[in-house]
């Protein structure tokens, strides 16, 4: 291999968003030399999107919220499918996380004494959310990205060189990481620039490689979001757990065509926004599932009156969680009802006076009118789902992110699974970054620290293996034009695993998505190897069409309803599939599922519920340590 | 709603390259880089391109449309004429990777160049205290989602690989700003901004602050307040010549001590009280000290017009006053130039511009204090 570019690293991390930075940050500061490949520019990463905030008890708004409180509202968003050690450890290190960012730098929103400012946000008990406006996400990247500059300025001050112990590889695809036996000796990608390959020698690489949304038609994620990590694992050797949960964000733009996908946020909902059909009806008042019955305003005269009293009446429909709103808008377009360009309307502009709008919701009037030409102050928006985030990811130990079955494997972030359960409450993904970031940046540096110097090493074959199959689609024969293929599987997922899921509907996916790996292998691409796009797509897409039959799968084994996974069939949620975790494994080119049982809670984590919130979720016999009808 | 667009889009790098026609189809309500998507999809499979959230957010697809610095995700195509021909090159800045893909690693650079936010050492985590009206300013400039489009349009290096050594662009002034205006940030950086950064070769064109897509106001709020806090001098407040400047900024720490000196000099001798030949080495040496420190010329051409003057230079007085005009856009700012120029022409003897002068001066600023030089006739004693 002549054109091959080689480095030795102790720690590779993948993926440069919140928690590949954050994991580099620890790596780095526990003395290892550390490289950060990104496929991006440093600092593009899809983490600059959120814009909410980041989830922590700090109790600046409500003194009364604590880590047990966040832990308790994590548990119930995921529908107690969450791996309750990642969820304990989030709840309890994510004002820690927070606090050190203004440290380095970052300027949040502050309370009248001074301290970070916290706001409300679905599922959160108290005030909990750290913001910066509606840029949360930047601020987030911009000082992670400003500390590793600070590290790389002390590095060339000791040494002269400021890359001397933390570099950032951007513009930069793994395509595989390399082993020696069972454990991980490096990984093998190429530049995007100039096509040169390069390979890392490094006995830990730490997956942060963000979600799968690009496998969907309608989405809020960014071309980067190609499942690479999970695939990596897999192909590594590790498992993936929860793929069949898929989190659809019921308002996204769906017009003009160049932002369909693009979020609206909640708050116009919760400013006054109300959803209505293409017959200018409310519909949101035929879809309250009886578990909310109670909960929920019966008529528009009463959900209107809880925006100025709600203490006397009942909050209105269209602010059900996500998954209800989001199946609702998809009946009522599949049922003919929908707005001209497929979605539904969503009205503040008969709600609020046009003065109000513009201050509450700036930055959605603007993207309305830089985008759409709507003016929400005079027209309705049209909205329908987007995919936006994957609950499932790599399987790890939850108290240092060691991918489950590769040695020197790790994985946080979006990529890895387990923390979210079934459902992940707006505000936890910020905060799951930075904590599992650090957690697994930690984690490699003591598995690193237990190799007392012996390096596995990388097969000269392995390399020339992964040189081969990187060059494979220029040596295709015409047939197939990765753009298409993409755009298929796209459709494909949207269609048929989708927010509803039928039975049929998925095999028939999985059908497809084998003549679609059968058409990627004859992928051709052209031109030659300098910053070419289609070979980029060629590459991703066999990541994608891996996942997405990782998905696929667990979608069609599990028989129940539950956050983010809804079986038409099979309605409603299942005690014992809650006992179940969906664990997909690479099996030759296929994927094998099976079923594992989930870690059951101890009881001083149990005990923080009542009885009769558990019972919903709960047999009988997991509750024994608890007395009937007690706390 | 569809219909067939012309677009002209470089291919290849900077040596090897050419603007290439397509008719590509357009529908309603797309943006360019929507366009481009297509072109790489149907007829250019390898046209190399940037981009990411596609939502304005990220700052990857930067690049030029009709020649001007945008954003290929947020440029609407409706915003064109059907017929026109919409040219997409590349950043003009930055050197050519391949077609409207650049090498912007510059940006990377410059910011490794700035010292880190660095707090109080005894400031714990979790103790910070910060009042929200505190950090809105500093706020504003971290909205920048590093697009580097101010960086392509500023002349300074647009056409000029020559300055990029020394000119860190306004992308970091507004990043030195920030730390600057950072309630807890420890580190003295107006002087370096100067001196290290080459803030001084930024003549307030603003067209950084035209072209930024997030609304930040890079000329305003960053880079005139750095400027005037290292040009900031304890001028005597009669004379007025950064009184609007400094009025701007509540917050000036910084004083220039040397330009304060030169001005403070040179109008003792305007005022009779000292002669110039006694003060001439003390005043040319705080000057050069001065110019080491202050921008081009906006702020120092009535200080060297004054010197001019008193040298008994009187056409370079003249040309500095007139650039001083040109530049200062406060009436106090104005009406200095004018007396200055008035004293030009008196000393020239023409009558008639140096009424003019003064009449201008006095229009500017009815009770600039240097007019007594001029007493009641309009002449001076």
């Amino acid at each position: 291999m002549t054109d091959l570019e080689r480095h030795s690293y102790d720690v590779v991390v993948i993926g440069a968003g919140g928690a590949g930075l954050r994991a580099a940050i620890e790596a780095r500061e526990q003395g290892k030399r550390t490289a950060i490949i990104c496929k991006s520019l440093f600092g593009k990463a899809h983490t600059v999107m959120a814009e909410g905030g980041i989830a922590a008890s700090m109790g600046n708004v409500n003194s009364k919220d604590s880590w047990q409180v966040h832990f308790r509202d994590t548990m119930r968003g995921g529908k107690f499918l969450n791996l309750w050690r990642m969820a304990e450890l989030h709840a309890k290190e994510a004002p820690q996380r927070v606090w050190e960012l203004e440290t380095w730098g970052a300027l949040f929103d502050r309370t009248p004494d001074g301290r970070i400012s916290q706001r409300n946000f679905g599922g959160h008990e108290y005030p909990r959310l750290a913001h910066v406006g509606d840029r949360t996400g930047l601020e987030l990247i911009r000082t992670l990205q400003q500390k590793i500059v600070s590290l790389q300025q002390e590095d060339e001050r000791e040494f002269g060189d400021p890359e001397a112990r933390l570099r950032v590889f951007a513009e930069c695809t793994i395509t595989e990481i390399l082993k020696e036996d069972e454990r991980v000796a490096g990984a093998f990608g190429y530049w995007r620039e100039s096509g040169r390959f390069i390979a890392f020698d490094a006995p830990a690489v730490i997956l942060a490689t963000g979600g799968i949304g690009k496998s969907f038609k309608v989405t809020s994620n960014s071309w980067e979001y190609t499942g690479d990590g999970h695939a990596l694992a897999l192909k590594a050797g590790g498992s993936l757990v929860n793929m069949e949960f898929i989190q659809f964000h019921p308002t996204g733009m769906v017009w003009p065509p160049s932002v369909k996908g693009i979020l609206v946020t909640e708050s116009v909902r919760g400013d006054g926004g109300v959803l209505k059909n293409a017959g200018g009806q409310r519909f949101m008042f035929d879809y309250v599932p009886d578990v909310f019955r109670d909960k929920y305003a019966h008529d528009e005269a009463e959900g209107d009156r809880w925006y100025t009293d709600p203490d006397n009446n009942r909050r209105p429909p269209e602010l059900l969680p996500r998954d209800e709103v989001a199946r609702a808008i998809n009946s009522e377009v599949k049922a003919g009802r929908g707005s001209p360009h497929g979605g539904v309307f969503l009205d503040v502009a008969s709600r609020l006076p046009a003065e109000t709008i513009r201050k509450k919701l700036p930055s959605m009037y603007h993207q309305f009118k830089e985008l759409a030409g709507v003016d929400i102050t005079a027209e309705a928006m049209e909205v329908g789902p987007t995919c936006h985030y994957v609950m499932g990811g790599v399987e790890v130990e939850p108290d240092t992110g060691a991918a489950v079955g590769v040695q020197g494997l790790f994985a946080a972030g979006e990529v890895a699974g387990g923390m979210h359960g079934s459902n992940r409450l707006g505000g936890n993904s910020l905060s799951d970054l930075l904590v599992f970031g650090r957690r697994a940046g930690l984690g490699a540096s003591q598995y690193l620290d237990g190799l007392d110097g012996t390096r596995p090493a990388i097969a000269g074959a392995d390399i020339d293996q992964a040189a081969a199959a990187a060059v494979a689609p220029f040596n295709g024969d015409g047939s197939e034009n990765p753009y298409t293929v993409h755009t298929e599987l796209q459709m494909t997922m949207n269609d048929l695993v989708g927010i509803i899921r039928r039975s049929e509907e998925m095999q028939d996916a999985l059908e497809k998505l084998e003549e679609l790996k059968r058409r990627a292998a004859a992928v051709t691409v052209e031109g030659h190897r300098q910053f070419n796009p289609g070979w980029h797509l060629a590459l991703d897409l066999d990541n994608m069409l891996l996942v997405s039959q990782c998905v696929a799968r667990a979608a069609l084994m599990r028989e129940e309803s539950r956050g983010g996974h809804t079986r038409e069939d099979y309605p409603l949620m299942s005690a014992e599939w809650r006992q179940v975790n969906l664990i997909c494994r690479a099996d030759g080119d296929d994927v094998s599922v099976t079923r594992q049982p989930l870690p059951s809670m101890p009881d001083e984590l149990l005990q923080l519920f009542e009885r009769e919130e558990l019972n919903k979720y709960m047999t009988d016999d997991e509750l024994t340590v608890l007395p009937e009808g007690d706390a | 709603m569809g219909y067939t667009a012309k677009f002209r889009v470089w291919r290849g790098t900077d040596e090897d390259g050419a603007l290439n026609d397509y008719d590509v189809d357009v529908n309603e309500g797309e943006v360019v880089l929507d366009v481009i998507h297509r072109l790489q999809a149907t007829q250019a499979p390898d046209l190399a391109v940037r981009w990411n959230c596609k939502a304005g957010k990220c700052g990857s697809c930067s690049a030029e449309i009709n020649g001007r610095p945008r954003l290929l995700c947020m440029t609407r195509m409706n915003t064109f004429d059907q017929s026109e021909t919409v040219t997409v090159t590349p950043l003009r800045a930055f050197p050519v990777i391949r077609d409207l893909v650049t090498n912007v690693s510059f940006n990377y650079q410059k910011a490794r160049e700035v010292p880190s936010f660095t707090p109080p050492p005894d400031l714990k985590a979790g103790d910070y205290r910060m009042q929200q009206i505190d950090v809105e300013r500093s706020q504003e400039f971290r909205k920048c989602i590093e697009c580097f489009l101010c960086q392509d349009t500023c002349h300074v290096i647009r056409d000029h690989e020559e300055n990029k050594p020394v000119f860190a662009g306004p992308r970091f002034f507004i990043r030195i700003a920030e730390l600057d205006m950072h309630p807890l940030d420890t580190l003295e950086r107006k002087h370096s901004a100067q001196e290290d950064y080459g803030l001084g070769y930024c003549n307030i064109t603003k067209c950084c602050t035209e072209v930024c897509p997030e609304g930040i106001h890079i000329t305003d709020n960053a880079i005139i307040p750095m400027k005037e806090r290292v040009v900031d001098a304890k001028y005597d407040p009669a004379f007025g010549l950064f009184r609007v400047l400094r009025a701007r900024s509540k917050s000036t720490k910084t004083m220039n001590e040397q330009a304060d000196r030169a001005w403070s000099l040179l109008c003792s001798v305007e005022a009779g009280d000292v002669d110039y030949a006694s003060v001439r080495s003390d005043v040319e040496d705080a000057m050069r000290q001065a110019k080491g420190v202050a921008s081009t010329g906006t702020v120092l051409a009535s200080l060297e017009a004054l010197d001019h003057f008193e040298a008994g230079r009187l056409d370079e007085a003249a040309a500095e006053a007139q650039a001083s005009l040109s530049w200062h856009r406060s009436a106090q700012e104005r009406s200095d130039a004018w007396v200055t120029l008035a004293r030009v022409y008196d000393a020239q003897e023409r009558p008639t511009a140096t009424v003019e002068a003064i009449e201008n001066a006095r229009r500017h600023w009815p009770d600039n204090p240097r007019l007594r030089h001029f007493g009641g006739d309009e002449r001076r004693p």
